[in-house]
């Protein structure tokens, strides 16, 4: 009797063994290439707690902040140093594919990590101040087609950055053809640049979702267009898309994941489907609720050609402006 | 009424025990701070951030944390100018004219009484007019344009050799040297890298806080390490109190003056809490004339000085909070602070991170009523940790440094730079060049090379769009007097305020 239960526990243990395959024991590390306090660090912090309440994984998800480089610190350090690591994941976002693309990180592209999954994404918005005389997006990119120095925008990010792509994603959709001489001044960040706007000192603001809710809300910006394919859900379903205003042109700022290219094939799979499980749950909706996070996440196996196209788009819009040679 | 709803929720924030906790503890340490002579309140904000990086304070914590070290600071600084006669920090000095006098007639603890009550004053009444100016200024603030503050920035440095800098060579040389260092990283209005020969760890520029606790912690460490290891000072008896309640009331208008006076020269950039005080002290000098004993232990000739000095500390908040402006050394440290927790100044923060701004000024004024209750009874307790030999202290500040260095971003590398800019600031401190200006340089230099690529690209390259408006001419206006007045006036005034002078420390 005893006997026989013992080998049924065994029997049992042997198969919930097998049906788990891989699994992190020990500590996991997710690094967020930023100081705490942004958006990567958010992406590792909020990630482990909820992968600890799932009870996801045993031990704890430690956050390993590492600045510098706008991610190219820890890219490099992924790459060299931690190249076979399981237990490893990496907050990333479009501006670390931005900068793959512009060759911002000497010797690394998007081939040498393994990109995991998206956890949601902040799409890019076009916005005016309250007083400007345009009312939509092709009144704005017209006067921009007639003129490319006509429309001066500002943006918190540097001259070639994800927010001054969008503006050039969206010009480039309706046709127009001097991308470099559109004026695009950059700020140190989205709220100084949307100040500038709001006060009327700078024609267009151009940023993500995340930043305008404030002064959506106050009336003082007015969004002419979100770069989403379809309109977003709650509170922001009045905004039209660009696509609906007949210019094709869509900005995801994703948030994910990738992790180092030599960790083993088991480690991988589970990954990919600890982010897909993370993603369906209520707890992870919730966060992304609170945060201004819009659902964005490519099927698993097709993250990787998704971020490879966007580093592809990215570097020929970027040859065409000049940023590279 | 809307302001008073913010303050309100305001005081929700910084009356939180956890907060609160902060809040006395940044205004004890302050106070200590403040009364080592030679430590600053840029000095006491430098060695502090580290803390609130090693204990991972939320950023309105944070902020509290070293609003009260600085309004602590200020109230320190007099209590070894009433009994040494050494100031505890620059804007402690005119203290010293009529607080020492005071005390050798034996009247220590009633100025150090006396002087607590007035900073109360004037730290009330400072951030009185921080409450009513600040939200107007940042709603101002919105009609500010690259051009305009392309020009604003031109003032700030334009006032930066005034009053205060011994030799304006060496501020320009200082100030260059922080513009100099703020153009390595990448240039964001090019998208390309400058200065940073392909390390990767120069990409986004250096940071400056590493700049602010190596040039002001470890520079200090040193200074420490070789000239006052070991012992400690001599104890100082402070006597009985007899302060009386008429001689209180007595020195009523000379608290309101000298807060007011205090806020107004706090406001202006450039000038700070040194003018402040010697402001302050002078006109009452002149208001009461022959009536008053200046110089010889009068008691206005303390609360004077120190109503001001605690006055324009909350002034000097004003453009720092509304502009991002700093008015003097200890806002710019406070600025560097609130840009590494991604807040940035300006109207946007008023509106933004209501929670964080009004949860500091709300500190403040809790801070205020804190430092008294723990300057007047527990005086005694800072004069006898004035005596407390360095070689305790300096292992804790070391390590807290260090640790918190290392915690924002796990790099070592961060840690070499900061013993680096600790060696640069003893060697620049010993040949006389001032540190402020080079934090100042850091900061604004870019903010001032982005307004002017800016306005520039604004205007299709038409330089006059820098002094087209109104606003920018005025400010251009002020910048052109703040470089001219101080070669009429400055020797005079530096001339009156270096008499007490026997210890320098650094400037606020």
């Amino acid at each position: 009797m005893t006997i026989k239960r013992t080998l049924s526990l065994v029997a049992a243990a042997t198969f919930s063994m097998s049906a788990l395959a891989w699994q992190p024991s020990g500590k996991v590390e997710c690094i967020a290439p930023s100081d705490p306090g942004g958006g990567w660090d958010f992406t590792c912090r909020s990630a482990g707690n909820v992968l600890r309440e799932l009870g996801l994984i045993d031990g704890t998800v430690q956050t390993v902040n590492m600045a510098g480089a706008g991610g190219g610190v820890a890219f490099a350090h992924t790459v060299s140093k931690r190249a076979e690591d399981d237990q490893l994941i990496v907050a990333a976002s479009t501006a670390t594919t931005t900068r793959l693309a512009q060759k911002q990180f000497p010797g690394l592209n998007a081939d040498m990590v393994n990109w995991v999954g998206a956890l949601g994404a902040d799409y890019g918005v076009i916005a005016v101040g309250k007083n400007s005389e345009y009312q939509d997006l092709n009144q704005l990119l017209d006067a921009v087609n007639e003129n490319p120095k006509s429309v001066k925008f500002a943006g918190g990010s540097a001259r070639g950055g994800w927010d001054h792509l969008k503006v050039l994603i969206a010009a480039k959709a309706a046709g127009a053809d001097q991308l470099p001489s559109i004026p695009y001044l950059s700020y140190n960040n989205g709220g100084e640049a949307m100040t500038q706007v709001v006060g009327g000192q700078v024609d267009a603001f151009t940023g993500d979702l995340s930043e305008v809710t404030g002064f959506m809300a106050s009336g003082d910006l007015r969004v002419l267009a979100v770069l989403a394919d379809e309109r977003l859900p709650g509170d922001f379903a009045h905004i039209p898309t660009a696509k609906e205003q007949g210019v094709d042109a869509v900005g995801p700022n994703w948030r994910g994941f990738y992790m180092p290219k030599g960790a083993s094939q088991e480690s991988k799979t589970y990954w990919a489907n600890t982010v897909d499980t993370l993603y369906a749950s209520e707890e992870w909706k919730k966060i992304m609720k609170a945060n201004g996070l819009i659902p964005f996440h490519p099927p698993a196996g097709e993250f990787d050609s998704f971020v490879r196209q966007q580093v592809q788009d990215i570097e020929a819009l970027s040859r065409e402006i000049g940023l590279l040679k | 009424m809307e302001t008073l709803g913010f303050l309100m929720d305001g005081f929700a924030v910084a009356l939180t025990p956890y907060n609160l906790m902060f809040a006395l503890f940044g205004a004890f340490a302050g106070t200590l701070i403040g009364c080592m002579p030679g430590l600053g309140p840029a000095n006491g904000v430098a060695i502090l951030i580290p803390l609130a990086f090693t204990l991972g304070l939320p950023p309105e914590t944070a902020m509290i944390l070293l609003t009260s070290v600085y309004a602590g600071a200020m109230y320190g600084g007099r209590i070894s100018s009433i009994l040494l006669n050494i100031p505890g920090d620059e804007p402690a000095m005119m203290t010293c004219l009529d607080g020492y006098p005071m005390a050798r007639k034996g009247r220590a603890a009633d100025a150090l009484a006396i002087s607590a009550i007035a900073s109360f004053s004037g730290g009330l009444i400072g951030t009185v007019g921080l409450i009513m100016l600040a939200p107007v200024l940042a709603k101002f603030a919105l009609s500010f344009g690259p051009a305009e503050y392309f020009a604003l920035f031109l003032l700030a440095f334009a006032t930066l050799g005034g009053i205060t800098g011994k030799n304006p060579m060496k501020t320009v040389i200082a100030a260059t040297l922080g513009i100099m260092i703020s153009t390595v990283g990448i240039d964001i209005s090019t998208g390309t890298q400058r200065y940073t020969f392909g390390v990767l760890e120069l990409y986004e520029g250096i940071d400056f806080i590493l700049a602010i606790v190596g040039l002001f912690a470890i520079s200090e460490l040193l200074f420490f390490v070789e000239s006052r290891m070991g012992h400690g000072r001599e104890k100082v008896s402070v006597g009985k109190l007899t302060l009386s309640f008429r001689e209180l009331v007595s020195t009523i208008p000379t608290q309101l003056r000298g807060g007011v006076l205090g806020f107004i020269s706090g406001v202006l950039p450039g000038a700070g809490a040194s003018l402040g005080s010697f402001i302050s002290y002078t006109l009452e000098k002149q208001v009461l004339g022959r009536k008053g004993r200046f110089g010889e232990g009068d008691i206005r000739g303390v609360v004077a000085p120190e109503a001001g000095n605690n006055g324009a500390s909350s002034g000097a908040l004003v453009p720092m909070l509304t502009l991002g402006v700093p008015g003097s050394g200890t806002t710019a440290v406070l600025l560097a602070m609130l840009i590494s927790l991604n807040i940035t100044p300006g109207p946007l923060m008023f509106t933004q991170n209501a929670d964080i701004v009004w949860g500091v000024i709300a500190a403040l004024l809790i801070g205020n009523v804190l430092l008294l209750l723990l300057n007047i009874p527990l005086v005694g307790v800072f004069v006898r940790l004035l005596s407390v030999p360095p070689m305790y202290l300096l292992p804790i500040v070391t390590m807290v440094a260090f640790v918190g260095i290392y915690s924002i971003s796990n790099s070592t590398f961060d840690l070499y730079f900061m013993v680096a800019f600790g060696i640069a600031g003893y060697f620049l401190r010993k040949l006389e060049i001032p540190v402020v200006p080079i934090i100042l340089g850091l900061l604004l230099g870019p903010e001032m090379e982005k307004n002017l690529g800016h306005a520039l690209v604004l205007s299709d390259g038409d330089w006059s769009i820098l002094w087209a408006s109104t606003l920018a001419k005025s400010f251009w206006l002020v910048a052109g007097l703040s470089l001219v007045l101080p070669y009429l006036v400055g020797p005079l005034l530096r001339r009156r305020m270096n008499a007490a002078m026997k210890e320098s420390p650094v400037s606020d």
